[in-house]
């Protein structure tokens, strides 16, 4: 193998690594599953291996360089959008591609960039989420009066979905919980004369959390020919659109 | 319609906060939305729903590899931020309310619309992008 020579200090488990960890970085930040195939075969080619191949579904990654390496896999529970943290992976990769920095500085790289923490503090994502809300219910043809008490739902539904989520491991629970909440306060937004259109209201609440851009991404991926993956993220965005109409379900079939 | 103009243009840029984009990029982010979503209400009054949703996203993925090339960033961060507003996660929980309420024909209707609305979204993306790669050969690597 002499196409490696030119990395000789990392070897090829190394090299493996590297790439599983771009890959495990991207995939968990919510990039499209073509593009994490394609960092990774991209970086493995410009360290030494260009016949790499990857299987990517949104919960694992399957890696392997050549016919006498094992494959490795890589298991992603957690998903998430950050899209900061795609773009610095996207970033190392290039420069890699374009031999700027060696595989040790994009190991280093990448391991600040995993353990980086959200840019945003919590209340300014809390405060972002409320002002999304509000202005949702303006955009749904809400009138101001109800985008006021929409700016509070959204903010209290967003924030109680983060906690409830980092209490309880189960996604589908804080989602279910936050809508119900949202129903519950826009109900009472409306009857103590707050609001006008409780519809609208909650419509706009919920939108930072509806499974919107789940559901281009799982088209996306299906039309790039990721049958597996387009399907199981549209089953995740439904099972996240079913949280939410379960959890204002509940709430409007007791009024 | 001014109204329009700046919720739309917040809306976008917040929903970029909760996705954690970087700062520098917020303001383009709502700016991405803010086109498309005035294109979509334009064409939305005249054509079908669809037809306008592919045509404002087909816009704002141009727009997104136009900022992509000038401030360095991948596209993903801005035409995220574009389709925000046009992505039709309404419709989606809209139609799951309905099928809580047992009103199934109607949230079939609703979640047919919500697919068809995420296609349009998707096959727009993907044009546009295949424009930028048309008017782009030389450089090679699509970010």
């Amino acid at each position: 193998m002499d196409s490696t020579s030119s990395n000789s200090n990392t070897s090829t488990h190394d090299i493996i690594d590297l790439c599983l960890l771009a890959g495990k970085i991207m995939l968990q930040s919510g990039a499209e599953t073509y593009r994490v195939e394609d960092t990774m075969s991209r970086m493995a080619a410009s360290l030494g291996f260009p016949g790499a191949h990857s299987y990517v579904t949104p919960t694992v990654i399957m890696f392997t360089t050549s016919r006498t390496e094992p494959v490795k896999l890589f298991r992603i529970a957690e998903r998430t959008t950050d899209l900061q943290k795609v773009s610095e992976v996207n970033d190392i990769s290039r420069r890699l591609s374009e031999r700027q920095i060696t595989a040790n500085e994009a190991r280093e790289r990448l391991g600040v960039v995993d353990d980086a923490a959200h840019a945003y503090p919590a209340w300014v994502q809390i405060a972002a989420a409320a002002l999304t809300g509000a202005c949702f219910t303006v955009m749904f043809k809400g009138s101001l009066w109800d985008a006021l008490p929409a700016l509070f739902v959204s903010g209290l539904g967003f924030a109680a979905a983060t906690y409830l989520h980092r209490l309880v491991q189960i996604r589908f629970f804080a989602e279910f919980t936050a809508s119900f909440l949202i129903g519950l306060l826009a109900f009472f937004s409306v009857r103590l004369g707050v609001g006008q259109e409780m519809d609208k209201i909650i419509i706009g609440s919920v939108m930072p959390l509806v499974p919107g851009l789940l559901i281009t991404n799982a088209v996306r991926d299906l039309m790039a020919g990721h049958l597996v993956s387009g399907l199981s993220k549209g089953a995740d965005a439904f099972l996240t659109a079913f949280a939410i109409g379960t959890g204002i379900g509940l709430v409007l079939s007791f009024f | 319609m001014i109204l329009q103009l700046i919720t739309s243009f917040i809306a976008a840029a917040t929903f970029c906060i909760l996705f954690n984009a970087p700062v520098r990029a917020l303001v383009q982010c709502g700016f991405a939305g803010m086109v498309g979503w005035m294109l979509y209400l334009q064409l939305d009054a005249k054509w079908d729903t669809i037809v306008a949703t592919f045509a404002a996203t087909v816009v704002v993925g141009v727009i997104s590899q136009l900022f992509a090339r000038s401030f360095k960033m991948p596209v993903i961060i801005f035409s995220i931020g574009g389709i925000i507003p046009l992505v039709p996660g309404g419709l989606a929980y809209d139609a799951m309310r309905k099928f809580v309420e047992n009103d199934n024909n109607l949230a079939i209707q609703f979640a047919v619309q919500a697919l068809l609305l995420s296609g349009a979204i998707a096959t727009g993306l993907v044009f546009s992008e295949v424009l930028g790669q048309m008017f782009r050969r030389k450089n090679g690597r699509s970010t």
